[in-house]
C-alpha cells in the first residue's frame, strides 16, 4: 500500500501530459476526476514481424472497471497483458513505449516481474486452478512468499474466499481437491486465489467466456464489488457484460484504439463511426 | 451382385478392423498367458516329490540291471532313430517309447540320468521303503535304508525312519552351528583384520614412525582378535568331530551295500509312502528352500536368494540414481534450454541413446567407471589396499550406474513429454502469482510430472531387471563369496560382486555340468525373474495411477 501514496505524488503530472496526448481518441473523456493508475504511452509491440499494438496511449484509472472491447485478434488481449508483462513468456516478443504503473516503467530492466505480478493479479479466460486442495489453491501465493504460518494463512485464505463469493459454498471442503469444482466455482476461486496476495490491479481475460450464464452472473456481481478496493481492466466480448461491470470502456481494432470513454458515452454516443458500427453489430 | 454389395457394405462398417484387433489383442494375451505357464509348469514342477521307482531292466548287451529313479519324461521315436536291430525292442513295433530316469547316485554309477526304453523295462514297481536323500554333493541317493553307524561301529541295525530323520536333524543343527561361525563369525573378524591390516599399511605409507602409539594399539586389537578367531577354531574342530561321527548304511537299487556320512544329507523323504498333503509340505518346503536359500553345487541346486537379492539391490540403487540424473536432465531440456537446432540434436542423441545395444554400456562401464573412476578413486582414498583394487574393479555400484546411463533416456523422454503434457493455463496461473519460473516448476509442474517420471522409471526398471550382457562384465559373477549387504560396517558394500538372476539363468542353462539336473532350475529361475520384475512395476504402476488420478483433471484443462 506504501506504493499507492507514491502514486498520488507522482503520477499528476503524466497524467496531464497524457491526457492531452490521448485528445485525439478521447476527444469527450474527461478524467479529470480520476486518479490515474496505469498510464501507457506509445506502446507498440510485435510478434516477430507482426505488429500486434500500434502506438497505443491510455490512462486506467484507479478502483475503477475498465474494460476492452473489440473484435478477435484486435490486440485486447495482448494489452490487457502487457500490464503484468505476462507477454515475456512468449517468444519473438518486442516492445516499445512505456506502461507506468504506480509512476515506473514496468519495462524497466531493473523492475522485478515477480514482484509486479503480485501487484498486478490476473486471472484467465478459463479457469485454471492448480490441481492442489481449495485451501492450498488460495494459499499458493502467500506461500510463494515464504508465509506459512498457518494462522495467518487462514485468515487470509477465509477472507479471500469471502470476497470472491466462495466461503459459504466451499467451507466444509477446502482440502478438497479443486479441480472437483464447477467451472464457475472455480473462475471464483482462481479471482479469490488472485485477491489473496492483495495486489493493486486485476487483470480480468475474458473470465466469463468458458461459464455457463448463471456463474457469469456471479462472476460479474462480484466484479461489480471488487471495483471498491481493486482497479480492474477487463478483457471481454460481450458487449452487454462490459456495459454492466464496467466504468470507463476502450473499443480497440486491429491493435489500434478506436476510442477510450465512460462507459456510457462510448455505448449511447460513440464518437466514431467504426466503434458505433462495432456496438450496433454492423461490424464486419 | 447383391452378394458383393453386401460384402462391401459389411467391409465399410468397420467390423473386419474391429475383428481384426480382437485377433491381435487375443493373439497377444495367449502369448504372454502361454509363456508364463509354460515357464511356470516347467520350472515349478521340479520340486515336487515325484515318486521313485524301482524295475528291472534289459541293458543292449542282454545283461539284466536293477534300477531305480524318477521318471522325468517321455518321448516316442521312430524305430529308425533307435540304433540297429535291438533285439529288445518287438519286431512289430514302428514307433517305440522310451524314458528319462533319474537315477541319481552320481558317485557309484557315474551319470545321474538315464534314457530306458519302455520295452526293456520289467518288474516296474513302487516300493514304499525307497528313499530318496538329497546331499549336499553328488547329487540325489536313491536306495534302502540299512542301518546306522557311529564311529564306524553299528549302533542301529534296523533303524526305524524317525531315529533316522533325528540324525539327519541333528547333523542340520551342527551344520547350522558351523555355518554360523564360519560365514558370520570368523567372517566379521576376519573382515577386521582385514581393516586393521589396511591401517596399519596406511600408518606405513604415511611415514609415521615405528613409535606411533596407533600401532601398537593395531598390534593388541589383532592379538584379540586371533585369540577370538582361535576360540572359533576350536569349536569348529570339535563341531566337526561331531558332525562326522554319524553315518548311515544304504543298499542300492542292485544290492550294492554303501556308507553315506550324514554330514552330507540335506533331507531324505520317501516319497512312495507319502500322502498328498505330506507331498504338498515337501513341496512348498522346497519353493521356500529354493527362494531363500544358498545355491549348492554349482548352482544347480539349492536356492537362488543371493540371486534374487543381488537384482533388486542393483536395480534399486539404479533408480535411486537414474530418476533424480534424468528429470533434472530433462527439466533442463525443456523448460531452460533455449530450444533450437542444438537442444534438438542433444535430443536426437538422447533417443539414440536408448537403442545403442547394451553390452556397449558394458564396455564403457569397464573402461570408464570400472578402469577410469575406479581406478582414481583407489589411488585417492584406497591406497594402502593397492595394488589389489577395491572400486578399481567391477562391482555393484559400476553395474547400478551402468544400468543407469542405459535407461536414462527412457526416463528423459518420459520426464520431457509429461512437462509437455502440463498445460500451459496451469504455468501462467502460478506466474501471474508472483512465482518464479523455479518456484512454478518446483511447486507445480513437477509434482504433474510425477506420474510421467515414475512412467519413465517403469520402462527403467523393466529394462534394467532384465539386462544381463553389460553386467557380466561391471560386476556380477556366477556365485559371490558375500552379499553386498551384511552386518559388517558399513554394511552396504558398493564395492561387492554381486549374483544376478538374468545371469544366473545364462550361467545354469549353459555353464552348468549337469545340463538334464539345471534345466528346470532355469524356468524356476525365469519364472521368478518375471514375478520379480511384474512385483517391482505393479508398485511403481500402483504409485503412478494415484498421483495420475490426482492430476488427471487439471492436464484435461
Amino acid at each position: 500500500m506504501n506504493d499507492q501514496t507514491e502514486t498520488d505524488k507522482t503520477v499528476p503530472g503524466a497524467h496531464a501530459v497524457n491526457l492531452g496526448a490521448l485528445t485525439g481518441h478521447m476527444g469527450k473523456l474527461s478524467l479529470t476526476d480520476e486518479k490515474p493508475c496505469i498510464n501507457v504511452n506509445s506502446l507498440n509491440l510485435y510478434y516477430g514481424e507482426k505488429q500486434a499494438l500500434k502506438d497505443i496511449s491510455m490512462v486506467v484509472p484507479e478502483k475503477k472497471a475498465t474494460a476492452f472491447i473489440g473484435p478477435s485478434g484486435c490486440g485486447k488481449s495482448t494489452l490487457l497483458r502487457c500490464f503484468n508483462r505476462m507477454n515475456d513468456l512468449i517468444d519473438n516478443v518486442r516492445t516499445s513505449g512505456e506502461v507506468r504503473i504506480g509512476g515506473e516503467n514496468i519495462f524497466a530492466k531493473a523492475v522485478n516481474v515477480a514482484e509486479l505480478r503480485r501487484k498486478v493479479g490476473m486471472v484467465f479466460q478459463k479457469p485454471n486452478p492448480f490441481p492442489k486442495s481449495i485451501y492450498e489453491n488460495v494459499a499458493y501465493g502467500l506461500r510463494i512468499q515464504g508465509i506459512n504460518r498457518r494462522q495467518t494463512l487462514d485468515a487470509v485464505v477465509e477472507k479471500a474466499l469471502k470476497s470472491a463469493a466462495l466461503w459459504d459454498e466451499v467451507k466444509d471442503r477446502l482440502d478438497d481437491n479443486a479441480l472437483g469444482l464447477s467451472g464457475g466455482q472455480a473462475q471464483r476461486l482462481v479471482i479469490a486465489r488472485a485477491i489473496a496476495i492483495e495486489p493493486e490491479i486485476l487483470l480480468l481475460d475474458e473470465p466469463c467466456s468458458a461459464l455457463d450464464p448463471i456463474s457469469t452472473l456471479k462472476v460479474e456481481e462480484l466484479i461489480y464489488e471488487l471495483k471498491a478496493n481493486y482497479t480492474i481492466v477487463i478483457v471481454t466480448h460481450n458487449m452487454q457484460q462490459a456495459a454492466r461491470v464496467s466504468d470507463y470502456t476502450a473499443y480497440m481494432y486491429l491493435g489500434e484504439m478506436i476510442e477510450f470513454n465512460d462507459t456510457g458515452t462510448l455505448f449511447t454516443n460513440p464518437g466514431e463511426k467504426m466503434t458505433e458500427d462495432y456496438i450496433t453489430g454492423r461490424y464486419g | 451382385m447383391r452378394a458383393k454389395s453386401s460384402f462391401r457394405d459389411w467391409f465399410n462398417s468397420g467390423e473386419p478392423y474391429i475383428w481384426l484387433n480382437a485377433g491381435a489383442v487375443s493373439l497377444s494375451i495367449i502369448m504372454v498367458v502361454g509363456l508364463v505357464a509354460l515357464i511356470m509348469v516347467r520350472g515349478l514342477g521340479h520340486f515336487w516329490p515325484s515318486d521313485v521307482a524301482a524295475f528291472d531292466y534289459t541293458d543292449t548287451d542282454g545283461t539284466v540291471v536293477a534300477l531305480a529313479g524318477e521318471f522325468v519324461d517321455t518321448e516316442s521315436v521312430p524305430r529308425a532313430r533307435q540304433a540297429g536291430n535291438d533285439s529288445r525292442i518287438p519286431a512289430d513295433l514302428e514307433v517305440i517309447d522310451r524314458s528319462l530316469v533319474r537315477v541319481g547316485n552320481r558317485d557309484y554309477t557315474g551319470f545321474d540320468y538315464h534314457w530306458v526304453l519302455d520295452a526293456a523295462i520289467h518288474n516296474l514297481h513302487y516300493p514304499e521303503d525307497i528313499m530318496a536323500v538329497e546331499r549336499y554333493e553328488w547329487g540325489n541317493f536313491y536306495g534302502y535304508l540299512k542301518a546306522v553307524k557311529e564311529n564306524g561301529e553299528v549302533v542301529d541295525a534296523a533303524p526305524d525312519w524317525e531315529s533316522f530323520q533325528r540324525y539327519i536333524a541333528e547333523s542340520e543343527k551342527i551344520l547350522g552351528e558351523i555355518h554360523l561361525i564360519e560365514k558370520d563369525l570368523i567372517g566379521a573378524v576376519n573382515y577386521e583384520m582385514e581393516r586393521l591390516r589396511l591401517r596399519e599399511r596406511g600408518l606405513v605409507l604415511n611415514n609415521e614412525p615405528p613409535g606411533n602409539p596407533a600401532f601398537g594399539e593395531i598390534e593388541a586389537r589383532r592379538a584379540s582378535l586371533q585369540e577370538e578367531y582361535n576360540g572359533y577354531t576350536g569349536r569348529l574342530t570339535d563341531l566337526y568331530e561331531r558332525l562326522n561321527r554319524a553315518s548311515f548304511v544304504a543298499t542300492l537299487a542292485g544290492g550294492r551295500e554303501v556308507e553315506l556320512p550324514f554330514a552330507k544329507v540335506v533331507r531324505a523323504y520317501r516319497p512312495n509312502a507319502m500322502s498328498i498333503t505330506g507331498k504338498i509340505v515337501f513341496y512348498f518346503e522346497k519353493l521356500w528352500e529354493f527362494v531363500s536359500g544358498d545355491p549348492r553345487e554349482a548352482n544347480t541346486e539349492g536356492g537362488i536368494f543371493p540371486a534374487i537379492f543381488g537384482t533388486v539391490l542393483m536395480v534399486m540403487i539404479m533408480a535411486v540414481l537414474v530418476t533424480p540424473f534424468g528429470v533434472v536432465a530433462a527439466v533442463y531440456l525443456r523448460e531452460y534450454a533455449r530450444q533450437g537446432p542444438f537442444t534438438r540434436l542433444v535430443r536426437i542423441a538422447v533417443n539414440n541413446l536408448a537403442g545403442v545395444p547394451s553390452v556397449v554400456y558394458g564396455v564403457f562401464g569397464l573402461g570408464f567407471f570400472v578402469y577410469f573412476l575406479g581406478g582414481t578413486i583407489d589411488e585417492l582414498f584406497f591406497v594402502e589396499s593397492l595394488p589389489a583394487p577395491t572400486f578399481g574393479t567391477p562391482g555393484i555400484m559400476w553395474a547400478s550406474l551402468t544400468m543407469a546411463i542405459l535407461t536414462v533416456p527412457v526416463v528423459i523422454v518420459s520426464t520431457e513429454e509429461g512437462l509437455a503434457r502440463v498445460p500451459r493455463a496451469i504455468r501462467e496461473g502460478s506466474l501471474a502469482l508472483g512465482a518464479t519460473k523455479a518456484e512454478t516448476l518446483w511447486r507445480t509442474v513437477l509434482p504433474m510430472t510425477a506420474s510421467a517420471m515414475l512412467t519413465g522409471l517403469i520402462l527403467a526398471i523393466a529394462r534394467a531387471a532384465g539386462e544381463v550382457a553389460p553386467l557380466m562384465l561391471v560386476g556380477v559373477v556366477k556365485l559371490a563369496p558375500s552379499m553386498p549387504l551384511d552386518g559388517n560396517f558399513p554394511y552396504l558394500h558398493l564395492d561387492r560382486k554381486f549374483m544376478h538372476l538374468g545371469f544366473h539363468i545364462y550361467d545354469v542353462g549353459f555353464q552348468s555340468p549337469n545340463v538334464e539336473a539345471a534345466r528346470p532350475l532355469v524356468y524356476a529361475t525365469a519364472f521368478l525373474l518375471i514375478l520379480i520384475i511384474i512385483f517391482l512395476n505393479l508398485a511403481a504402476i500402483k504409485v503412478r495411477n494415484t498421483l495420475r488420478e490426482k492430476y488427471r483433471a487439471a492436464e484435461q484443462n
